[in-house]
């Protein structure tokens, strides 16, 4: 019954997503597609940090440096558009953003891991703080205020200033993305994150090197939370040291959380609750936070299965 | 660097290494015991500040606002420990984590609502306004001195807390040995609160002591919450030895970085120097449960 | 017979506790050594040092004529040193097979591979159903380890510390939380498995050591105190002062 209703809602939300822009355009509520803009980006920066918190079982809590500095990396080719490296083309900066992040994270990523548990979760912070505090100082790119892009990147035939077009720019990675993210939790690499996440040592004396593999996973992570950083930096066509702030590190977390963790659609209905929650509220009142704040520890304690666990309660992590 | 500038680039170092370490003090305490990962410590620390500033304004008296805020703030650590924290003692990390963001949304905006989101001032003791030499000639504010006067003296009354009295015997065996602490047939419970309630105080009067020199605002935890978390790591969690040691040289780091290092680089300073540390040793300078 | 470990000089204290002092002991190839001792001889800290969790203070451990005492646990496994864990240290969202297909897969080269699925490969999965049928789990292949019982959850142990076709079997206490019946059936397997195994065994049930040992060795405060056969070692005067006491 329930698997028949996960089904339903799974399939449903595919075909939704796949009619909103139609449906808005329909309806002329053209704002529809700004805002679910704004959760796909989000839930592809969530699913990219649920690949190491849910499977990994690594509480990263600085995932917005890679966001951030995705969409400098963007905002600072454009910016620079006149000289040799700077570029406004979708096609080379979404892949140089995504490894500017990756190499951000294999930095990061070798020192942190080094440490677990709660010296984990502080140390990803700090070096979160750490690149924050850089693109603060750095005035030319707007320091504190960051800085406007002319333009949305040029993706070619494919018009990114149509939000659109935009929208199935931004659903194709992520089912893309989605479905790789399918193959690689099954793959034998995927079997070993998820063994490390249950018991480390003993996948250490099962003879894995597991530092490697969380290594890896955590670098291929923050590649894709570059992606979105890259593609949020077109949506607002601004960047600024705010995608940076570790406050968004948590939204993100509670994101994963709220979705489900450990679970392959769970991020997407994350994101998507998350705005929704937040669009609501600030509906009733401008000061949603002091609704949302007891909001998300009431969920931690009794709900800690998300919203995915809902359909699935049987508890096994797909 | 003239001499000037470097005994005045000591004092300032020290001035922000001991209020980090009444923030880290709480904070590692309430780890090693209660296995707590707790983000809205920061939040305690702007609540004395705010309580203080308003009863200094209603009284005109800076240590009338201090002695207010400090219970206050205490008590509000302990009703939270009561209400939501101690349910979270048993929960792993990523629980704590998240529950404990949530109750600093819920303190930032409850701050928003009570004092409004402009900053607000908080005028420095009459007394401590004006500046003392320090080496003949060359003059220092009086109310930073009496920061870091204060901070030291509490880290001695800290000190002597922990290795001397009962309480303390009880916090030492509850950082070392949980299982020890229940079966000496303490209270624990009790214990637990009131280990919170001082480290809502001691971050209280690290707030209430910053008041002066930083303007108040919504999220001025925040800021200072990441830096104890440098700390605590740097220091080894749990240790309030190793916190001590830290704070002072995150204090002195971050201060002389910030002369000595062009801008970009030395708001990274601390970061780069913790990065270092834990290369070298991953779990801190004084790792407690070693 | 050249030993396959051999140990020497092997020190480690914990602060004033001295845990291992300067133990020196050899494993045959194809013997059950078993370790006993009273609590706090040292035997889990051996276990420790032994899979490379611990680093010794002092001395050397060979494997097979190499020099390990500095390889980190993932090397010495790789190498064929297998171990069990005290406490039933099995990967319990995992299902048995699975469990026994990752330890497989450690010694299948490396994992970054990241497309194909897992769990229908034969190469892993064929090993692994071969194993679980050896220590007598045939049957329980697709049932989540948690939701197996506690002495299907130590024979599982076993089949993923075999899977990797170890050398040497450390085994820290297979029969730990045991009934009588499940020890019986552990020691069975045991004994199965002296023929194609070296193993050093670690544990308090002594009806079992007796009768599985080739030989043994008392450890009384980080020392060994005695080495020998199940009947020098109930004969020996010291290890009945020591250990056995008013027993034997």
């Amino acid at each position: 019954m329930l698997d028949i209703l996960r089904r339903i809602v799974l399939w449903g939300g595919l075909a939704l997503l796949c009619l909103l822009p139609m449906l808005a355009e329909a309806l002329g509520e053209g704002f529809y597609i700004t805002m679910m803009n704004r959760v796909l980006i989000l839930a592809l920066a969530a699913m990219s940090l649920n690949l190491i918190l849910g499977y990994g079982g690594m509480v990263s809590f600085g995932h917005a440096a890679y966001l951030g500095i995705g969409a400098y990396t963007v905002g600072i080719l454009a910016y620079h558009s006149d000289a040799w490296f700077g570029t406004e083309s979708a096609f080379i900066a979404l892949p140089a953003a995504m490894l500017v992040a990756a190499i951000l994270a294999l930095a990061i990523g070798a020192i942190s891991l080094r440490t677990s548990g709660v010296y984990f979760i502080m140390i990803t912070l700090a070096f979160a703080q750490m690149v924050y505090f850089f693109f603060v100082s750095q005035q030319e790119y707007g320091g504190m205020d960051g800085m406007q892009m002319w333009s949305r990147s040029d993706a070619g035939p494919i018009d990114l200033s149509d939000n659109a077009s935009f929208y199935y720019v931004v659903l194709g990675l992520l089912l893309v993305l989605l479905y790789a993210k399918y193959r690689l939790v099954r793959s034998r690499f995927g079997l070993v994150l998820r063994g490390i996440r249950e018991n480390e040592r003993r996948m250490k004396a099962l003879g894995f090197p597991t530092y490697r593999y969380k290594l890896v996973a955590f670098v291929i992570s923050g590649a894709v939370a570059g992606l979105a950083g890259a593609m949020m930096a077109n949506l607002s066509e601004f960047v600024s040291p705010s995608l940076l702030h570790w406050t968004r590190s948590g939204e993100m977390m509670v994101m994963v959380i709220l979705g489900g963790m450990g679970t392959i659609a769970g991020p997407i209905l994350g994101a998507l609750a998350f705005l929704v929650l937040e669009d609501v509220l600030s509906e009733i009142t401008q000061h949603w936070m002091i609704v949302l704040g007891p909001l998300l520890i009431l969920i931690v304690l009794v709900a800690r299965r998300g919203l995915y666990g809902l359909l699935d309660p049987k508890g096994e992590p797909k | 660097m003239t001499l000037l500038l470097f005994v005045e680039q000591v004092l300032n170092g020290l001035q922000l290494g001991v209020m980090l370490f009444l923030m880290a003090a709480g904070m590692t305490l309430v780890f090693g015991i209660m296995g707590l990962i707790n983000l809205a410590h920061g939040s305690l620390y702007m609540i004395g500040a705010y309580v203080a500033a308003t009863v200094q304004q209603a009284t005109g008296s800076f240590l009338v606002g201090l002695l207010v805020a400090l219970p206050v703030a205490a008590l509000v650590g302990m009703a939270v420990e009561m209400i939501a924290l101690r349910r979270l003692y048993p929960r792993d990390h990523l629980d704590q984590v998240l529950a404990t963001f949530g109750l600093i949304l819920f303190f930032n905006e409850l701050v928003k609502i009570v004092w409004g989101p402009q900053a607000y001032f908080m005028a420095m003791p009459d007394m401590l306004s004006g500046s003392v030499d320090i080496i003949p000639g060359i003059p220092y504010p009086a109310y930073r001195l009496a920061i870091v006067a204060t901070g030291l003296a509490v880290a001695i009354l800290l000190y002597l807390l922990i290795t001397r009295t009962r309480i303390g015997m009880l916090i030492r065996a509850g950082a070392t040995n949980r299982e020890m602490v229940n079966a000496l047939g303490v209270n624990v419970d009790r214990l637990y609160t009131i280990v919170f309630g001082l480290g809502a105080a001691l971050a209280a009067l690290a707030g209430i002591m910053a008041g002066p020199i930083l303007a108040l605002e919504v999220g001025m935890g925040e800021s200072i919450l990441i830096l104890t978390f440098v700390v605590v790591v740097i220091g080894g969690i749990g240790s309030v030895r190793g916190a001590f040691v830290a704070a002072l040289l995150v204090g002195i780091a971050d201060t002389f970085g910030r002369v000595l290092l062009p801008p970009a680089i030395a708001e990274m300073t601390i970061y780069i120097l913790m990065a270092a540390i834990l290369v070298w040793r991953p779990q801190g300078l004084f790792p407690a449960h070693a | 017979m050249t030993p396959i470990l051999s140990i020497s000089g092997l020190a480690k204290r914990f602060g004033g506790v001295t845990a291992t002092d300067s133990l020196s002991l050899d494993i045959l190839p194809g013997e059950i050594h078993a370790i006993i001792g009273p609590n706090g001889a040292g035997k889990t800290t051996l276990i420790g040092q032994l899979s490379g969790e611990i680093a010794p203070d002092a001395g050397t451990i060979r494997f097979k004529d190499a020099d390990i005492t500095r390889l980190p646990v993932h090397r010495r496994a790789l190498r064929g040193l297998a171990r069990s864990f005290q406490i039933t240290s099995v990967l319990r969202g995992f299902t048995a097979c699975e469990n026994v297909m990752l330890a497989v897969q450690a010694h299948a080269g490396h994992s970054f591979r990241f497309w194909q699925p897992a769990a229908t490969q034969a190469a892993l999965r064929d090993p692994a159903l071969a194993m679980l049928a050896r220590v007598g789990l045939a049957g329980r292949a697709d049932v989540p380890a948690a939701d197996l019982a506690h002495g299907e959850q130590r024979q599982l142990e076993i089949a993923m510390a075999l899977a990797g076709r170890p050398d040497l079997l450390l085994l820290d206490e297979p029969m730990a939380g045991m009934g009588p019946e499940e020890s019986a059936r552990m020691t069975g397997l045991l004994a199965g498995l002296k023929a194609s195994h070296s193993i050093l065994l670690v544990e308090h049930d002594m009806d079992a050591v007796f009768r599985l040992a080739d030989r043994i060795t008392v450890l009384v405060y980080g020392r060994a105190i005695a080495t020998g056969t199940p009947d020098a070692i109930r004969a020996d005067a010291a290890v009945r002062q020591a250990y056995l006491g008013g027993e034997a």
